[in-house]
């Protein structure tokens, strides 16, 4: 298997050399030496870290930090920028914020890997068991829930929470893990493909106060409109989806135990509750973006009763649809009676956190290379999805724990950190990850973006179907949760 | 791989053509890494002086001039120093060895050692790195925290590798290179490392000979040379190619007069050497073999993987013995 891959590994890194290969002749050797002693001079004034992080948001930061514990990383210079300000939270805030995230289980192990999981527990988090997803114009619905609702499916957390852990673990770095607050990168300079003798081989980092850095190995974790991606010319596959997603902070009508994730797909898009404490939720609803602006300036009491509706209203089912999944759903069960789970009832919304309601627009994009010679994007930077599945942050993760693992082992082999092979291993392994996820929840938005009979028919059952098959339910389960 | 000692012993047999016009680079490449042109020079007047242990080098240059060697090859071959780090060129499959050879050596000299030292796990270990070639061997070890010297009789490799530790810090004060061979380095030792001059040749945790003993024809006094550099309980890395009609005909009939991938000429069948003949010559210089392992190369993957089978390339590793007394000085005093 292993070796099955390498073969269009090594292809894919022979393409990237023909295009910018580069002969020199023989004779130039006289040259390069010169060239290469003024260089050197050079070299010693400018220090040459061995991994630099472009963007200290939860991935980059995280980077940061999974690089500077690794034991095989010992000793290497590993620099994080970030354009912002430091993070700290001394104490949590009594408010709750509005942009939060849900971390899956393989994201938080990779958290309690670096420690920052601990920070995060005893700050503040809240697990749910459960999550169902149904359907507005029809009965069908899905639920995922671990057995017997003992362990958990994910967490909700608030993205400050995350960094402000992080942050706090990164100050407890050695001091070959440095961190540059307030630091703009005005300019990537990239080296050539393959070492010719009489150039600087790193990357050059040059930072608004006009310092420059050199780094063998560049890392882009600076988000959805990164710039280490379009200095690269990187391709990427991307589109708005026309939706903008509002998000506020719920308050419940009266305490629950509130332990699950609810969403619900209206044709607009879909709307999700997410538990944040017992009396209180996150919304994260994407909708079209004049419907995004009327319900941003709506007065408080019509926002929520727009929410309880959105989540209660049986407007959008139709008939035919109607008893059509009821008698698909009656075979199912007649086959599979203990399969499949009741339904539940969201709880209903009482008001919203003040001046907590905020929209911002909603797209997808996919990078076509994750990695160039000597730079690898990690997180937003490589890839951006809807927020409809909770998985944005946990590709990112993902990538952290696959990238750290990688240098590790190349740094056990002696290798040159930036060197292309593992560099597309990384690449490979992650996009034979992200890409279907991506895919697949495109095409869920995509499905349930319509009212039309026939999708809404074919989602009926197909939702039903699922429910009823928990092999299937836990493969989506346990590869969303990696 | 298979070429490329084929191009370093062409081209030391084209040294005097090259070096007059990269002599400024080199001069200053070598200044750089503390040592002169000049000690270079005495190092090969001295060579020429040592009758005993010179036989293996000259061969080496021997056997290249022995090929018909015509200008366009040589042209070719005069690229090849500039191709040492492009790992998708000529010595891809070199490159790709490391995966293989760095954790041999790693893993080998580890079991032997009791410190761990985090992120440099080979920290205060001496490696000497025979016919380093462009430093492909050496830089990894030197990353790993070992103080590695490579030694390579081409000089435009030499400069290669010189030119291309000098960028990397976590490299360039950890790993050197001298343009000399093995006998030199074992007779004359290091001017500058000699305190006592009975002592300073033995000063190597390890030896490493990659790819290299199947173009040498007197492989007693390379063995005799390992043992004079190394310390006691010091290991002996060896990677090469077996002789058997399987590695004649994948090496020498496939690899050079179907597919062309290695020029013709590069290999001489005759000089390649089975496990068992390399660990009767070693044991009989006052080495215990430790292991031997088999290592295959798939050409469409580009990638060597470990097999039991030794058939065409194998991997030894051998400890000279503590007890120097009893084996290793009587075929060391014979050429004093």
């Amino acid at each position: 298997m292993h070796k099955l891959t390498k073969a269009p590994l090594a292809l894919n890194g022979l393409g990237r050399c023909l295009i910018t290969e580069k002969h020199l002749p023989p004779v130039n050797i006289i040259r390069r030496g010169l060239v290469c002693s003024e260089n050197r001079t050079d070299c010693s004034k400018t220090e040459v870290y061995d991994v630099i992080i472009s963007g200290g948001g939860m991935v980059g930061s995280a980077m940061a930090c999974s690089l500077g514990m690794d034991p095989n990383l010992a000793g290497k210079k590993i620099l994080l920028l970030e354009a912002g300000h430091k993070k700290v939270m001394d104490r949590v805030p009594d408010t709750y914020s509005t942009r939060v995230s849900s971390i899956s289980p393989g994201s938080a192990t990779l958290l309690s890997g670096i420690g920052a999981w601990e920070q995060v527990t005893r700050m503040r988090c809240k697990p749910y068991k459960r999550m169902q997803v149904w359907d507005a114009c029809s009965d069908a619905l899905i639920t995922f829930d671990k057995e017997d609702l003992l362990d958990e499916m994910a967490y909700i957390v608030e993205n400050d929470v995350v960094v402000a852990a992080i942050t706090r673990q990164l100050d407890a770095m050695p001091e070959n893990v440095q961190v540059k607050y307030k630091t703009k990168v005005v300019k990537y300079t990239w080296p050539m493909p393959h070492h010719a003798a009489e150039s600087i081989p790193w990357v050059k980092v040059t930072l608004a106060n006009g310092q420059t850095l050199q780094t063998k190995l560049l890392i882009g974790a600076d988000g959805p409109n990164s710039m280490v991606r379009q200095k690269l010319g990187i391709p990427t596959v991307k589109w708005n989806y026309d939706q903008s997603a509002v998000v506020a902070v719920l308050h419940l009508s009266e305490p629950t135990e509130n332990n699950v994730a609810w969403q619900r797909f209206l044709p607009t898009g879909p709307i999700a509750m997410l538990p944040l404490s017992d009396t209180e939720s996150s919304l994260v609803w994407s909708t079209s973006h004049h419907l995004a602006e009327e319900l941003l300036v709506l007065d408080e009491e019509s926002f929520v009763d727009a929410i309880n509706s959105a989540f209660w209203s049986n407007e959008n089912q139709s008939d035919l649809v109607e008893t059509a999944g009821a008698l698909f759903r009656g075979a199912l069960s007649a086959i599979m009676p203990s399969a499949g789970s009741p339904r539940q009832l969201p709880p209903s919304v009482a008001g919203i956190g003040p001046k907590s309601r905020v929209m911002f627009p909603l797209g997808v994009g996919h990078a076509s290379e994750y990695i160039r010679h000597r730079v690898a994007l990690i997180g937003d930077a490589a890839h951006r999805v809807h927020p409809l599945a909770g998985q944005g942050v946990n590709l990112g993760f993902g990538d952290v724990a696959c990238l750290t693992h990688l240098l590790s082992q190349a740094a056990f082999n002696g290798k040159d950190l930036g060197a292309i092979q593992h560099l597309l291993e990384y690449e490979t392994e992650r996009q034979r990850h992200n890409l279907p996820m991506m895919t697949a929840i495109d095409l869920m938005k995509r499905l349930y973006s319509t009212n039309a009979a026939p999708a809404v028919l074919l989602r009926t059952f197909g939702l039903q179907a699922t429910n009823m098959l928990p092999t299937l339910k836990e493969q989506i389960m346990a590869y969303a949760s990696k | 791989m298979y070429c490329n000692k084929f191009g370093t012993s062409l081209m030391f047999g084209l040294k005097g053509l090259e070096a007059t016009s990269a002599r400024g680079a080199f001069q200053r490449a070598a200044a750089r890494s503390g040592f002169s042109w000049a000690a270079v020079c005495k190092q090969r007047t001295l060579r020429q002086r040592r009758s005993a242990c010179a036989g293996m080098h000259q061969t080496g240059v021997r056997s290249a001039v022995h090929t018909t060697v015509d200008p366009g090859e040589v042209k070719r071959f005069q690229l090849l120093a500039n191709k040492w780090w492009d790992e998708e060129g000529e010595f891809a499959a070199l490159h790709a060895m490391n995966d293989l050879r760095v954790p041999f050596v790693r893993d080998n000299l580890l079991n032997a050692q009791r410190e761990r030292h985090p992120g440099q796990p080979l920290a205060g270990l001496r490696i000497l790195d025979v016919g380093c070639g462009g430093g492909l061997l050496s830089e990894p070890l030197g990353r790993l925290g070992a103080t590695v010297l490579g030694i390579d009789p081409v000089e435009g490799s030499v400069r290669i590798a010189q030119l291309h530790a000098a960028h990397d810090p976590d490299v360039r004060d950890r790993v050197s290179y001298r343009a000399c061979t093995l006998e030199e380095l074992a007779g004359g030792g290091e001017a500058q490392q000699q305190p006592q001059p009975e002592q300073g040749v033995t000063q190597f945790d390890a030896v490493v000979a990659s790819e290299v003993v199947e173009h040498l024809a007197d492989l007693d006094t390379f063995a005799i040379c390992c043992s004079r550099v190394l310390k006691p309980g010091g290991s002996l890395f060896i990677t090469t190619l077996n002789k058997t009609n399987l590695s004649y005909a994948l090496a020498i009939v496939v690899a050079e007069q179907l597919l062309h991938i290695v020029p013709r000429g590069t290999h001489d069948w005759e000089k390649f050497v089975s496990p068992v003949e390399l660990e009767r010559l070693l044991e009989s210089n006052g080495f215990l073999v430790q292991s031997v392992q088999g290592m295959l190369y798939n050409p469409i993957s580009g990638a060597w993987s470990w097999t039991s089978n030794t058939e065409i390339n194998y991997a030894l590793h051998a400890v000279k013995q503590d007890d120097e007394s009893e084996d290793g000085s009587t075929p060391l005093g014979g050429p004093r």
